[in-house]
């Protein structure tokens, strides 16, 4: 029986490392990697998830394999006990050295790619854009030709005449040339600031090429900012949940070269 | 306290009337079974809830016989509509860890055997006992009473982010009444945790018998004893967040809740609240409760393997050093689950580096475990399997937990299933290893009947072999970024992963079927198992001293006088290759 659990274990082990160095689930075509990286920030999070990757897995295997080993070596035993060479010292050395390093390394080695994304602050000439979340559609903002965005007036807010963001052109001159959309176009190998604002509750902007993922949170002004590198049409959608039609919730990002972005924005104004 | 058995003391005496001795009884091996019988029932809920969810994300337009019945609203023709699933994922969550998880292992076995292994006739306060059980008992009726509201069980999820779950009826269906008895549910959950914790640390402090140090406590008793410290400080914080949350909803206070948001069309009444707030309550008290989960188990396990490897662990005093660092490292890593919530960025790197040294002490326990197994002499029962089990599980759920741990990993795994498959592995799986574990160890003495051990085994394999057929794809498919809490996959990247989805529906409905051999093994061994011995598995520890069942005041108004550490096996004795802690005899080496 003691044998039985350790084949077993040693099976679970190598069949769950399969999909992970396979990246198809079992003979199949289905992807289960990371869609390629669009962003400029994106390869020191690949990095970093490899890198854990390999101390997860070889952690993994290692323990589950010891594990089956053991129990088919003691299992109903005869003879004396014996003690492990080194006893719990020699293991809690070993604990405290190995994992101690491994850790503090990951954590190290980490912070550079987290500091990629939010402590460098976005470049002054990164192209402004608002987003908006709300149950359930995301809408974004660009401020026009004088580059100011104009104020919100939550209590404007009237999605049947499509005023989304709650904007007053009547007495707010800033507002009057925003240009408000349904997608979110940028121009490629440009930064873009994103700056998010929450509606009613909280939302998230998830778009996985861009290894971007950042709660929108009411009452909080917050913003990521992001160069795409690929021209593209990939999926934003939202990863909090924030009611009956979360799983729904979603838009378009749709990288363009800059030409491209410049006639789409261009029309995108004149439909205002 | 008395110096011997010459001086037998009652501190009661026994009930005679049915209600006194089985409903409102103050004996602690009573509530402990009631703790373990509203777990079942919780748990069995909670698994069926989350096999209509499963049957649903794979087969979304396939009419569930009966599930109308349930709710006419939620589920017109069997199918469930997309708020109705929100509402069985946040009745699932909320049943499984509250009354499930911390019910189980820690209330459950905890209440029945740390009084016995400590050598007391019962806790410190019988009546503060028998209250946290009924409060907890009214807590979970409260808590089902929201599926029958007229607009439905809340849909927040567990963790009932504001301000979704503090604007009412306005953000959804199930946001109106649903959400405030799940709110009122949890408050009262918290008061009756809280009173049990204390009861706990009292007795271990208190009622020590003679010659039982704290070195001498088992580690399931200081299992316990860790926990209830750590659930004091836990529910300590749910508690009022939870009657913030009430008042934002009933009162039109503002504690979660900012100004100028716009839901469903109506600008609501309320200014100056905080979002994050609520967070940072819920989770200063939710990663420690992961802990009053796991800790109760590595008790559970740590005293089933000792047993069954017939050796003390390589050191008894490392794993309760583990278990306290854990505790203490519990309480200071609350921020990782709020990486991309929108704190200050630099808090996630303060938060990640406490996560990352969790695994530490977890890892030392991990080593102590296996290297303990290492030249022992390991006896194969369905407990046993199920405590190797753990060890399994607690590793594969602990690994993931290196990625989750980094900010910048967050990023991209952050709401995805590997976060799903993460806690269910090292929470859920490994938590309930334990619970089985302890049950097939504990159950003979519980009840004086021996569980069916060939029914146990198939039990094991059919859940071990399940569980992980359930819980590793969900890794493979956070990789993909398949995102968690949605309803239905109708995104141009979810839609070519609905195949693995389907394979892990399957093993869902298998692995759940096979529980039905553990709850007949159960009721079936209660009536018809063979008599249990007083020490069926040889152990040392004092709940085997008595018969099986144990008499009403434990010792026979007796205090039993401990003479050794918790764990005399590899000795030579008269009793065999093990000492009972009771025993005035000498090991001989």
């Amino acid at each position: 029986m003691g044998k039985l659990f350790a084949v077993i274990v040693t099976v679970i082990a190598l069949l769950s490392a399969i999909p992970i160095v396979t990246h198809r689930w079992y003979g199949s075509g289905i992807s289960l990697a990371p869609p390629e990286d669009i962003s400029t920030h994106g390869h020191a999070i690949d990095e970093q998830l490899s890198e854990t990757m390999m101390e997860a897995g070889l952690s993994f295997l290692a323990a589950q394999l010891v594990l089956a080993f053991f129990v088919w070596k003691s299992a109903e035993r005869k003879g004396e006990i014996k003690t492990f060479p080194g006893g719990a010292k020699g293991l809690v050395i070993a604990a405290l050295v190995l994992v101690g390093t491994e850790m503090l390394a990951l954590g190290v080695l980490g912070q550079k790619a987290w500091a990629n994304v939010y402590f460098k602050p976005a470049a002054p000439d990164a192209l402004q854009v608002q987003a908006q979340a709300g149950q359930f559609a995301f809408y974004f903002r660009y401020p026009g030709a004088d580059g100011k965005f104009g104020a919100l007036h939550p209590d404007k807010i009237d999605e049947g005449n499509s005023n989304f963001f709650g904007l007053d052109p009547a007495n707010d001159v800033d507002s009057r040339d925003d240009i408000v959309t349904g997608e979110l176009a940028i121009p490629v190998n440009r930064e873009v600031h994103l700056l998010m604002h929450a509606k009613d509750v909280g939302h998230s902007f998830y778009v996985r090429e861009l290894r971007i993922q950042q709660d929108f949170v009411p009452g909080l002004d917050l913003s990521v900012h992001f160069t795409a590198t690929k021209v593209g049409r990939y999926e934003i959608v939202c990863t909090q949940l924030c009611g009956l039609g979360h799983y729904n919730m979603k838009a378009y990002l749709n990288v363009l070269s800059q030409p491209d972005f410049d006639a789409w924005l261009k029309q995108k104004a004149s439909e205002q | 306290m008395s110096d011997g058995p010459a001086h037998a003391v009652q501190h009661h005496t026994p009930p005679t009337g049915f209600i006194r001795k089985y409903v409102f009884s103050l004996d602690h091996k009573v509530i402990g079974l009631q703790y373990y019988g509203l777990a079942l029932v919780a748990v069995f809920i909670g698994m069926a809830l989350s096999w209509l969810m499963r049957i649903h994300l794979v087969w979304p337009n396939a009419p569930i016989p009966g599930l109308q019945l349930l709710s006419k609203t939620g589920a017109p023709g069997g199918v469930m509509t997309p708020e109705y699933y929100l509402s069985l994922l946040t009745m699932h969550g909320t049943l499984m860890v509250f009354f499930v998880l911390t019910n189980a292992p820690f209330a459950a076995f905890g209440n029945y055997f740390l009084p016995i292994q400590i050598g007391a006739e019962d806790m410190a306060f019988p009546r503060f006992n028998m209250m946290s059980f009924w409060t907890t008992f009214l807590a979970f009726c409260i808590l089902v009473l929201a599926f029958f509201v007229p607009d439905g069980p809340p849909i927040a999820g567990w963790t009932a982010y504001a301000p979704l779950s503090a604007v009412g009826s306005d953000a959804g269906p199930g946001e109106g009444l649903g959400q405030t008895l799940w709110g009122l549910s949890i408050f009262v959950f918290c008061i009756a945790s809280l009173l049990g914790s204390l009861n706990f640390i009292a007795t271990t402090l208190d009622l020590r018998t003679k010659g039982m140090t704290l070195s001498r406590m088992p580690i399931s008793t200081w299992a316990w004893f860790i926990t209830s410290c750590i659930s004091l400080l836990a529910f300590a914080v749910l508690l009022p967040a939870c009657l913030l949350l009430i008042l934002d909803r009933l009162a039109g206070t503002s504690f979660f809740i900012p100004a100028g948001l716009v839901v469903s069309d109506h600008l609501q009444p309320h200014s100056g609240g905080s979002p994050l707030l609520w967070q940072h309550l819920f989770w200063f008290f939710g990663h420690p409760e992961v802990y009053i989960a796991i800790l109760p188990a590595m008790g559970i396990v740590s005293h089933v393997l000792i047993n069954s490897m017939r050796r003390p662990l390589l050191s008894h005093k490392v794993i309760i050093y583990c278990m306290m660092g854990i505790g203490f490292l519990s309480y200071m890593v609350w921020g990782h689950h709020m990486f991309v919530s929108g704190m200050n960025p630099f808090s996630s790197l303060v938060f990640s580096f406490p996560t990352l040294m969790i695994t530490i002490p977890a890892t030392i326990m991990t080593l102590i475990w296996m290297g303990s197994l290492y030249g022992s002499k390991l006896r194969i029962t369905a407990a046993s399997l199920f405590a190797l089990g753990f060890l399994s599980m607690f590793v594969s759920g602990g690994v993931s937990g290196f990625f989750l741990a980094q900010p910048s990993i967050d990023i991209y795994l952050h709401a995805t299933y590997f976060v799903v498959g993460h806690f269910h592995m090292v929470m859920g799986v490994a938590a309930i290893f334990g619970v089985f574990a302890g049950t097939y160890f504990w159950f003979p003495k519980m009840t004086g009947h021996m569980m069916n051990q060939s029914l146990g085994r198939l039990h094991f394999w059919l859940t071990f072999i399940g569980t992980y057929c359930i819980f590793m794809p969900f890794h493979y498919l956070g990789l993909a970024g398949n995102v968690r809490r949605y309803s239905a996959f109708v995104d141009d990247f979810l839609v070519p992963l609905i195949p693995v989805h389907r394979f892990i529906t399957i093993a869902a409905l298998l692995t759940g079927a096979a529980q039905l051999i553990f709850l007949y093994n159960l009721i079936h061994s209660r009536f018809r198992g063979a008599p249990a011995p007083a020490n069926p598995w040889e152990c040392t520890s004092l709940e085997w001293t008595m018969p099986s069942p144990p008499p009403f005041d434990n010792f026979g108004g007796k205090h039993p006088v401990v003479y050794h550490d918790p764990y005399q096996y590899g000795v030579k004795s008269s009793t065999g290759d093990y000492l009972m802690q009771d025993s005035p005899e000498q090991a001989g080496a």
